[in-house]
């Protein structure tokens, strides 16, 4: 036991039982999916037109949508001459199903029916349609566990959409709602703030949508603003999500662990050996990609070098990543307007 | 009914045990749920010692870590803990009403649950909720019906 915690040795192992526990896993959740399967048979012809209807609104929607950010990825590209911004952040997705089993009834995981075979691996972004889900903990032959962002051992590097602060979320414990315990008081965070992924922690990329924040208690006395946000993927009601590869050299990549050190972005133009005072154009285009300013700072410096918060798995990053950069104590002078 | 050896019997209740603990489940009866592997290790300690005992415990705690747990082989420590303390007590057990029966089954899964517990704490992945208590007294209580049902899988033939 001691092993597996601290050597990972039984990492085959685990990975062997995680195999044979899958039948059974399948097993166990075939009543379910059958019944849902018998369920869809029988739809009516109505229920499937009415859907097939709605699907081609949201599609024609879509189109219409992706078409404008289209031409603005091409503008904003144009603008800034940087050709890497036009190749999009996400190489490769695979839709994976949720196996309708119960895994641990206080924790937050789920398990899905894809695994190494599927070329999966730990520590792989879990995405739905409307935002993020959580991201792959043990991954067997089959299938894998994810860990959802609501557990209460998660902990994702986010930002605020609207003044780029960056923090923590940690899950509640509970499907419905994430927590940012590490926001001082002063901190400019309303209701309704939009969370998105900062990009740090090496599994998601910077920009996706994560919670919109909804109850904000900030105390005098308090040194730390107390502050629940609801996440926006349907976690408790999902029965497919989205598993996702990222382009390592695209800049918007998340972070890379190399050499135990965590590196981002197109690896050709990052590491500056000499500090440039004028910060070229493809460094403030990377910058902009990574969407924060100290970083630039940090680059225009020659160090795009971020220290690991810990381990490949950021998972596990609860509390020590919230003193490293994450947190920048060079954001904290933005004051709420009094 | 199946043999003078009751592994057959004890093979099947097991499986039985594991698809009532995977069993997606509403989330209140989820939080309700007791821990059937746990009764069933219980049972078979204190009614057939010598076939199961601490192997058994500690086999069924690792398709237990298969499926859940945070660490691989906590609920295998824990659940041999709980057969061998059984199987030490199964004639002290075995001789008393069933209503005492269930108390002290509640004081065992309580016993169970602290190792986990406690396992947890050390390996870093605390889970502090109250809840995870709850399945102990659900356990204890539905113990009656769960001897009572063991029982019908295997009769030792005398």
């Amino acid at each position: 036991m001691i092993l597996d915690q601290r050597f990972n040795w039984l990492g085959r192992a685990h990975y062997a039982l995680q195999a044979a526990s899958y039948p059974v896993e399948l097993a166990v959740s075939s009543p379910v999916a059958a019944w849902h399967w018998v369920q869809k048979s029988f739809a009516t012809r109505d229920s499937l037109e009415a859907e097939n209807q709605r699907l081609r609104t949201r599609l024609r929607d879509l189109e219409l949508r992706s078409m404008r950010y289209d031409a603005l990825a091409r503008q904003n590209a144009a603008l800034i001459g940087l050709r890497n911004a036009l190749p999009p952040v996400a190489q490769r997705w695979l839709p994976a199903d949720i196996v309708n089993i119960q895994l641990d009834s206080l924790r937050q995981r789920v398990l899905i029916d894809r695994g190494s075979v599927n070329s999966v691996v730990a520590g792989q972004a879990v995405l739905d349609d409307d935002g993020v889900v959580g991201q792959t903990m043990h991954v067997g032959p089959w299938s894998a566990q994810v860990i959802l962002i609501t557990d209460p051992e998660h902990a994702l590097p986010v930002s605020i959409q609207r003044t780029g602060l960056r923090t923590i979320a940690v899950g509640a414990g509970d499907s419905t709602s994430l927590a940012l315990p590490y926001l001082p008081a002063n901190a400019d965070i309303r209701v309704g703030d939009v969370i998105v992924t900062s990009g740090l922690g090496g599994v998601f990329p910077p920009g996706y949508p994560v919670a919109r924040v909804t109850e904000v208690h900030k105390e005098a006395v308090q040194p730390l603003a107390h502050v629940r946000a609801v996440p926006f993927a349907h976690i408790d009601t999902d029965s497919e999500v989205m598993l996702i590869w990222f382009r390592q050299d695209s800049p918007a990549a998340p972070l890379e662990e190399h050499d135990g050190e965590l590196i981002t972005g197109d690896r050709s133009i990052q590491p500056l050996t000499v500090p440039a005072k004028p910060v070229p154009p493809s460094e403030a285009a990377a910058a902009a990609k990574a969407a924060d300013k100290t970083d630039a700072a940090r680059k225009a410096a020659g160090t795009t070098h971020i220290k690991p918060p810990s381990q490949a798995s950021a998972a596990k990053v609860s509390k020590p990543l919230s003193k490293p950069p994450a947190t920048t104590p060079a954001r904290k002078p933005e004051r709420p307007p009094t | 009914m199946s043999g003078s050896s009751p592994r057959v019997a004890m093979l099947k209740t097991v499986v039985g045990a594991l698809i009532l603990t995977l069993l997606p489940l509403p989330s209140w009866l989820e939080i309700v749920r007791p821990g059937f592997l746990a009764l069933t290790v219980l049972y078979w300690s204190i009614a057939a010692p010598r076939a199961g005992g601490i192997t058994l415990g500690w086999v069924c705690g690792l398709l237990l870590d298969a499926f859940e747990g945070p660490v691989l082989g906590e609920h295998a420590l824990a659940l041999a803990f709980l057969a061998y303390i059984a199987v030490r007590e199964h004639q002290r057990i075995r001789s008393k009403p069933i209503f005492q029966q269930s108390l002290i089954v509640f004081a065992a899964l309580i016993f169970y649950e602290v190792v986990l517990f406690a396992i947890d704490g050390w390996s870093g992945h605390p889970l502090t909720a109250p809840l995870r208590w709850v399945p102990t007294f659900t356990g204890a209580l539905i113990w009656p019906v769960a001897a009572a049902i063991l029982a019908r899988s295997y009769r030792p033939s005398t």
